[in-house]
């Protein structure tokens, strides 16, 4: 079994490598691996994981990642870099940190790997890390934190402007002798009235099998802002599990942007707490699916203080035998009074084989709020096939523009002009192959 | 009839011969002849569930249309053997009843799309997003518009009035030959339907035929037709010039109905 697997790998590893962290990180560290051998693998039964299926994790053995013999090049990595657009790059192969191919500045603004911010900072870190993200009833949560080492540590302190964007990327070149799992775990910090934005993305240079299971902790001070970009690129036969969890303070605004367009089998799950009052949060999500992959979202949206937004859209484009799941629970708490959210999926299907579930889950404890949610699963709309062919645009190429749009429309909100440059070419290649 | 002179004169650009046409195997359509000429102007008036949006969709080459029986020939060719892209590209337009919402698509971006689908077929070079704009500018002076629907997604969240001139704007950059307006008029207050009428006025042309299905006469007030149709039960019953407009303001359908049921 898997579960037994993991548990004896954490322990070589936690008497090996991992015996000089501090104790706190070691009781956190234990307590994950606890909790997970608690919970085991989730299955179907589980309302939280009715329409997936992780039998191929749970059915396999994933050795924990090593540092790879080489590092890829600059040049190998550029297509999922953001050119000179960036202020400060983290790159990690394997979940190592990767320093000959980042690019880290000190202006302030604290852009590291969290093991060196384990060794600097130890108080910021502990303070943080593990309190937004909980692993009661998450297994994968659990597992990441007991081989919590490395990720990215971004800290912007009050008052700071990070004008261009700071990348996180998360390279797999897993190798083909086995096959290996990654916990990378990030922490990201952005204090009082701060301003920053950040791309952090998951990708590989070949079409290997591996596992990455990530967890992303993201808090934003009172009046702060950042914008979140989340790009899952992994390998075709890669699995991915992740949680990204927000927490937001009083008149702060996150807006939160991930695609997904990688991956056999991916979940993530995203979890925002808006817990000061005026907090406004976009969260803008597009899965863009082929063959036979399988991509769930679970979002949570959690208005926990008065005269807050929230605006949620998610689209999801799917060809082939692919199924999208998407789970959009929104809670309004007793006294979030004035909330105003506003929830939409739409799902297109390009081929009778595929298939999408959208499902809503509103409770709504305050009396005076507005909340409204729709969801939508079909082919593309006839009615707009005929009006763009009554302009002379031709069948195809209607076809092509209109499932485009799809994916435009969500891409269109995005801050990063380089990214969205960037994944506007990439969904412009998918279509030409549709 | 007022034009009638020159009207003969003209080109005969559309020719329909006892067309019938079904929706979901009910006959709408149930022979309808008409002739329009190089730039003339024809209002088919009916009342509701008469068959005009009906003719309107099907000239356009609506997919759910089911011709029964009849010909319509455009420039002398087939028209119902065409597919309603090659239609457009022959210069035949449809300014919808209703509008449809593209999401992720800029108005600007759609419109740069069938303008360039109609170069192509014209031999023309495709116009770049920069030489488009200056296409468009031109455009939209011409007929006392502002770029503000141009980047936002197509008809999506625009309101009643902005759709339908977001229609006669295609219109104007597209240069038909016959433009078809279906119920143009409909959901516009009275300040919205003078300035759609008036961007009509000015895109008449001698070279430029108009089909204009309404309910009203209302819109007729601004653009006069050279000839008035009126459509009832799948049938033309009754042509004229625009004083048969007029007539059916004052007098209503019921008039007509029954004068055909006793002819």
């Amino acid at each position: 079994m898997a579960v037994e697997h993991l548990v004896g790998a954490y322990h070589a590893w936690a008497s090996n490598g991992a015996s000089h962290a501090p104790a706190w990180l070691q009781t956190l560290r234990d307590s994950g691996i606890s909790r997970f051998s608690e919970l085991g693998f989730p299955n179907m039964k589980q309302e939280a994981w009715r329409f997936t299926s992780v039998a191929p994790l749970a059915e396999s053995s994933f050795e924990l990642a090593k540092p790879a013999s080489a590092l890829p090049s600059l040049d190998a990595i550029a297509p999922f870099l953001l050119d000179d657009e960036t202020s400060h790059r983290l790159v990690f192969v394997n979940g190592f940190f990767a320093p000959s191919l980042s690019l880290v500045s000190s202006d302030g603004v604290r852009v590291e790997s969290l093991s060196q911010a384990l060794l600097d900072r130890p108080a910021i870190v502990q303070a943080h890390l593990c309190k937004y993200a909980l692993s009661q009833d998450r297994p994968f949560c659990a597992l990441n934190t007991a081989f919590v080492r490395e990720g990215a540590f971004v800290h912007v302190p009050a008052k700071a402007v990070v004008q261009k964007p700071i990348q996180l990327l998360f390279l797999a070149v897993p190798g083909k002798t086995q096959q290996i799992v990654m916990h990378p775990r990030n922490l990201v910090l952005i204090e009082r009235e701060a301003r920053a934005s950040v791309v952090e993305t998951y990708a590989a240079l070949e079409s290997d099998v591996y596992w990455t299971n990530s967890v992303t902790e993201v808090v934003v001070g009172d009046g702060a802002r950042i914008d979140y970009h989340r790009v899952q690129r992994e390998s075709a036969r890669a699995y991915h599990v992740a949680a990204t969890q927000t927490h937001q303070g009083r008149d702060s605004t996150i807006h939160l942007h991930t695609v997904a367009f990688g991956g056999a089998l991916s979940r993530h799950d995203i979890g925002t707490v808006l817990a000061g009052p005026g907090g406004t949060l976009i969260l803008n999500g597009l899965y863009l699916l082929a063959g036979r992959q399988h991509a769930d979202h679970h979002t949570t949206i959690d208005h926990a203080a008065d005269h807050c937004e929230s605006h949620e859209y998610f689209n999801g484009v799917l060809d082939g035998h692919s199924r999208g799941v998407f789970t959009g629970r929104i809670i309004v708490r007793p006294g979030a009074q004035k909330t105003d959210s506003k929830q939409t999926n739409n799902n297109l299907l390009l081929s009778s084989d595929a298939h999408a579930d959208s499902q809503p889950q509103l409770e709504i404890y305050a009396d005076d709020v507005k909340c409204t949610h729709g969801s939508t699963v079909g082919p593309l709309d006839p009615r707009a096939l005929f009006y763009m062919r009554s302009r002379g645009i031709k069948e195809d190429q209607a076809r092509r523009l209109l499932t485009y749009g799809f994916a435009a429309e969500i891409l269109g909100r995005m801050e990063v002009a380089p990214l969205r440059a960037q994944l506007d070419g990439i969904v412009r290649d998918r279509l030409a192959a549709v | 009839m007022p034009g009638s002179g020159t009207r003969e004169a003209g080109r005969v650009l559309l020719e329909v011969k006892g067309l019938r046409v079904a929706v979901a195997g009910n006959e709408i359509l149930k022979g309808v002849d008409l002739t329009i000429r190089d730039g003339e102007v024809h209002a088919i008036m009916g009342p509701n569930g008469s068959g005009k949006s009906t003719l309107a969709q099907v000239l356009a080459g609506h997919p759910a249309y089911a011709v029964l029986a009849g010909t319509a020939k455009y420039e002398g060719k087939d028209l119902l053997d065409m597919k309603p892209e090659e239609r457009a590209r022959a210069g035949l337009f449809l300014a919808f009843q209703y509008p449809v919402e593209i999401r992720g698509i800029t108005n600007s971006y759609f419109l740069r799309s069938a303008l360039n689908a109609l170069r192509r077929e014209r031999g023309e070079p495709e116009l770049d997003p920069i030489d488009f704009l200056q296409v468009l500018e031109a455009k939209l002076k011409s007929i006392g518009w502002d770029d503000s629907m141009m980047n936002r997604p197509v008809n999506e969240g625009f309101s009643g009035g902005e759709k339908k001139r977001n229609e006669i704007l295609q219109l104007a950059v597209l240069e038909p030959r016959l433009a078809i307006l279906d119920e143009t008029d409909s959901g516009l207050d009275i300040d919205a339907l003078r300035t759609v009428a008036e961007a009509v006025n000015q895109l008449r042309n001698p070279k430029r035929a108009f089909l204009i299905v309404t309910h009203y006469q209302r819109l007729l007030n601004y653009i006069t037709p050279d000839v008035v149709h009126v459509l009832a039960d799948g049938r033309i019953v009754r042509s004229g010039g625009p004083e048969l407009a007029q007539e059916l303001e004052a007098k209503g359908y019921d008039w007509l109905r029954d004068g055909v049921m006793v002819s």
